[in-house]
């Protein structure tokens, strides 16, 4: 059953001449993990806002459970690339926030932060606050907080975009490990091939000018990550180094054919 | 550079052995290079720029140059404080006039909270009410108190009331603007998450909003404080009979200088006690602020 879907969106921003999104349609699956993939200004962000709820589109719907979305809603949290956790307050009251904020009774909530704070793998560190943290421990809070408020997708917007390559290795490891403990649905935006393609169960190729789909794939290699090969094994098979290196043509070609129109 | 090397072995290390990296404290080398001259550095040149005008001070009074009439020694000053603290000067003692000051202060400092930050906070998030309020805050906010302490007199009169008035609108305007300038500067990423997580419109204030924007509103009532006082003198002009201010007015009338310089420093303290008291409490409530994030 589909029960995050774009059928037909476009988006256009005041003084832009081209739409970010034109006529784009998408369907997040049970069990998916959606990558969409893209370069700046192929309206990947503006399509994660839709789906938040924080853009409405100029034409076409955004559903959920069959119901049209109209702002943003606790059953699709978002995970930002940074500045999104609160400092005022210690790990465990950020990951507890959704549920305070749904009123949840003190004890309850903590216990449940302290849970979800154990499968990002960190369990210790629930007294610390946001400041206190590196990079990647404040995008694994991040993700600790989304789950924790029984949230049914998760919104990416570029996770581990500001992280260094080996945590950002570690991190996509932990997000497939995490997905399929926590059997969430996940849309997630990024401009890292290797990464979409390590990740997704369905990737997305999107393209500028105006923002669009260009082509839908399924790579399957997080399958094999969960059936137990390496990361670096996935990540060095000349089947992964192949995909890369087509869909990057296939990007270059298509950010060609968009600079001849525009001139 | 050797601790740079380090830390990417480490890194390279915990990738191989496929182990979180542990978070990297880097000491500041100001600290590891201890000693008690290097670890307080700043509060011994503090002292020493404090030690110096004080003995400049004794200097110049004891050297015979200047008559006492305008320049008391230190002493004489000290001697003062006892005689004030004790016996009074104008009919009251030194803390009858520091306590008619600082109720003044008090009183307009929670009125100007109380109003300013629910109008900042108004003006932070609605570009109406900033469209409305902006031009009268602006207008009134660069003129001195004391241009319009006068018609604050015609109005109110003299009593109490127009005292605490001066002080208050002097303290209103840096907590309005403050307020309404660090509520415009919540992050959006904050509030985005914060309504992803289901926050209604007054979580998002009570929770986000307002705790984001307490470092700056905390640095527009210390600011406010500094102006207040500074107004303070101005509004004891107007038929007091107590206050700090009124006492150094009266004592410069009769050329009692060594009341004055206490009054002076007496103030001074005062002021300087209740800044560091606000930049303690700053630091307690947010100690994220000017931390990166």
């Amino acid at each position: 059953m589909t029960i995050l879907s774009a059928n037909k969106v476009s988006v256009r921003y005041p003084g832009q001449a081209r739409p970010a999104l034109a006529g784009v349609s998408l369907a997040i699956g049970p069990d998916d993990l959606t990558v969409a993939l893209g370069p700046s200004g192929c309206g990947k962000t503006t399509l994660l806002n839709l789906f938040a709820g924080f853009v409405q589109p100029d034409s076409g719907t955004i559903s959920f459970a069959g119901q049209p979305v109209t702002g943003p809603g606790a059953e699709r949290a978002v995970v930002f690339q940074h500045d999104a956790l609160l400092p005022w307050l210690n790990v465990r009251d950020n990951v507890a926030f959704g549920l305070r904020l749904q009123g949840v009774a003190k004890a309850e909530r903590l216990a449940r932060a302290d849970e979800v704070l154990r499968l990002v793998d960190l369990p210790e560190a629930g007294g610390r606050y946001s400041w206190q943290l590196s990079g990647g421990q404040r995008q694994r809070v991040g993700i600790a907080r989304a789950l924790a408020s029984h949230s049914q997708v998760l919104l990416m917007d570029e996770p581990f975009g500001a992280l260094d390559a080996f945590t950002r290795e570690q991190m996509q490891e932990l997000l497939l490990k995490v997905w399929q403990q926590a059997r969430r649905r996940i849309f997630l935006i990024t401009h890292d091939i290797e990464e979409a393609l390590f990740l997704a169960t369905e990737l997305v190729l999107m393209s500028p000018g105006p923002g669009r789909i260009v082509e839908t794939l399924r790579p399957g290699f997080s399958q094999r990550y969960r059936d137990g090969e390496s990361a670096r094994a996935i990540k060095s098979d000349p089947a992964f180094i192949a995909l890369r290196e087509q869909l990057l043509t296939t990007l270059f070609d298509h950010r060609r054919q968009a600079e001849e129109i525009a001139a | 550079m050797n601790a740079l090397e380090n830390t990417l072995e480490q890194k390279l290390a915990a990738v191989a052995a496929s182990k979180p990296v542990p978070d990297e404290i880097v000491p500041d080398p100001a600290v590891l290079r201890s000693g008690w001259w290097a670890q307080y550095r700043r509060g011994w040149l503090s002292l020493l720029s404090l030690i110096t005008v004080l003995g400049g001070w004794w200097g110049l009074s004891h050297s015979g140059i200047v008559p006492p009439l305008f320049l008391p020694s230190p002493e004489a000053v000290l001697a003062k404080l006892v005689t004030v603290s004790t016996q009074g000067f104008m009919d009251a003692t030194l803390w009858q006039h520091l306590a008619a000051s600082l109720q003044r202060i008090v009183l307009a400092l929670a009125a100007a909270v109380l109003l300013g930050i629910p109008l900042g906070v108004l003006m932070g998030v609605s570009p109406v009410a900033r469209g409305l309020l902006d031009p009268l805050i602006e207008a009134y906010r660069p003129v001195p108190p004391l241009a319009y302490l006068p018609l604050i007199v015609i109005w109110f009169g003299i009593g109490e009331l127009s005292k605490v008035l001066l002080i208050f609108l002097a303290v209103l305007a840096p907590v309005i603007i403050a307020t309404s300038h660090g509520v415009a500067q919540v992050s959006r990423n904050r509030l985005r998450a914060a309504q992803t997580l289901g926050a209604s419109r007054s979580q998002l204030l009570w929770f986000v909003i307002l705790p984001e924007a307490l470092p700056e509103i905390l640095t527009g009532i210390r600011i406010g404080l500094g102006t207040g006082w500074s107004t303070l003198v101005a509004a004891e002009l107007v038929a007091a009979t107590r206050g700090l201010g009124f006492m150094v007015q009266s004592a410069a009338q009769f050329l009692v200088t060594d009341v004055v310089i206490l009054g002076i420093v007496v103030i001074a303290v005062i002021a300087f006690a209740l800044e560091l008291g606000l930049r303690l409490l700053q630091r307690r409530l947010a100690p994220w602020h000017g931390q990166q994030d």
